[in-house]
């Protein structure tokens, strides 16, 4: 029964996505439907969690907009919505979801980067 | 009138072609075999019986086993008859696929809802249960009062109260086809479906389309 679920599931890997993970800057360009318009957003910030779960898989990105107002945005690992995630930068961090940022502002909330990023890079 | 049976395999969610998620619930559809026809002249009704999900020979009675021997029909574990209005374009033994339903179709499914015992009246109808502060004991999820005094002196009849909810025939009207699979035998509705895994559905061309 649980073969008859995959194979609804299908899960494709968008090739324009990267692996990501917690504490990576990324930039998503995501497609919106305006009426019967269509433009590309892009989305810059930090990724705070990745959320297993085949089809419904999603990860969650969060940046400071104007006024330092945090703005979380979870998006659908698998959407064909998403036209690409760009890895700007990857950063060490010791926690799988990185929720203590929200408690954090302006110096407090930076991320030690990675230098060295193995051959995934 | 096109029906088949099938059975509950369980939720998820689907991308559609304008990459929105749709949720979908996913059900097991035939091969179903029919394994009789009612005909008004002999029965007084038209309906086409069909057989679902094949067991072994000793899962079943004598007579049973009897009734599919006639049309040299393998053991079928469920039987249900499905009303029609013309029965020609059936015939006994034929067999009956996820293939009759398009992606874009209605249907209606029916199926046994999941028990949920003894049920309050707030879980049960909806109500609203009583204030959690202020000085209330034992209020919080009663029903309230159920009638006025000595007129008329009895509850009415039909006065919603706690009991026995669930496990009973639930239809979900026009619900959407968005997958066939002819292959596995696979059928995706849009939205959910009554009952638990693995129960048995009965899909039938939806009666009333918006």
């Amino acid at each position: 029964m649980a073969d008859l679920m995959k194979s609804v599931e299908r899960v494709k890997p968008n090739p324009n996505i990267p692996e990501l993970r917690p504490g990576d800057t990324v930039r998503v360009h995501n497609r919106i439907v305006e009426g019967d318009r269509e433009r590309v957003q892009v989305f810059q910030g930090t990724v705070m969690r990745l959320r297993k779960g085949g089809i419904n898989a999603n990860f969650t990105v969060r940046r400071i907009a104007a006024h330092g107002i945090g703005v979380e945005r979870t998006f659908l690992l698998h959407s064909p919505r998403i036209e690409k995630v760009e890895v700007l930068r990857r950063a060490h961090v010791r926690r799988a979801q990185l929720y203590y940022l929200r408690g954090r502002r302006g110096k407090a909330a930076r991320l030690r980067e990675k230098r060295y990023v193995g051959e995934n890079q | 009138m096109k029906g088949i049976l099938g059975k509950k395999v369980g939720m998820t969610q689907i991308f559609d072609e304008k990459g929105e998620v749709v949720p979908v619930t996913v059900i097991e559809a035939g091969p179903c075999f029919v394994t009789q026809i009612k005909t008004p002249e002999r029965d007084g009704y038209a309906a086409v019986q069909l057989g679902f999900e094949e067991v072994k020979p000793k899962r079943l009675t004598q007579p049973q086993l009897g009734h599919l021997r006639k049309n040299q029909l393998p053991p079928l574990r469920y039987l249900r008859e499905i009303r029609v209005s013309d029965v020609s374009q059936y015939e006994e033994g034929q067999k009956i696929r996820v293939s009759i339903f398009d992606v874009g179709d209605r249907v209606d499914v029916t199926g046994i809802s999941k028990g949920k015992g003894f049920a309050g009246v707030v879980k049960r109808h909806g109500f609203r249960g009583g204030p959690k502060t202020h000085g209330q004991s034992d209020r919080h999820r009663a029903p309230g009062s159920i009638g006025a005094g000595t007129t008329p002196g009895r509850v009415y009849k039909g006065m919603r109260m706690a009991g026995r909810m669930g496990n009973a025939r639930v239809t979900v009207q026009n619900l959407q086809v968005v997958l066939v699979d002819p292959e596995r035998n696979l059928l995706a509705v849009k939205g959910a479906v009554p009952g638990a895994r693995n129960g048995l559905l009965i899909i039938r061309e939806a009666r009333k389309t918006r």
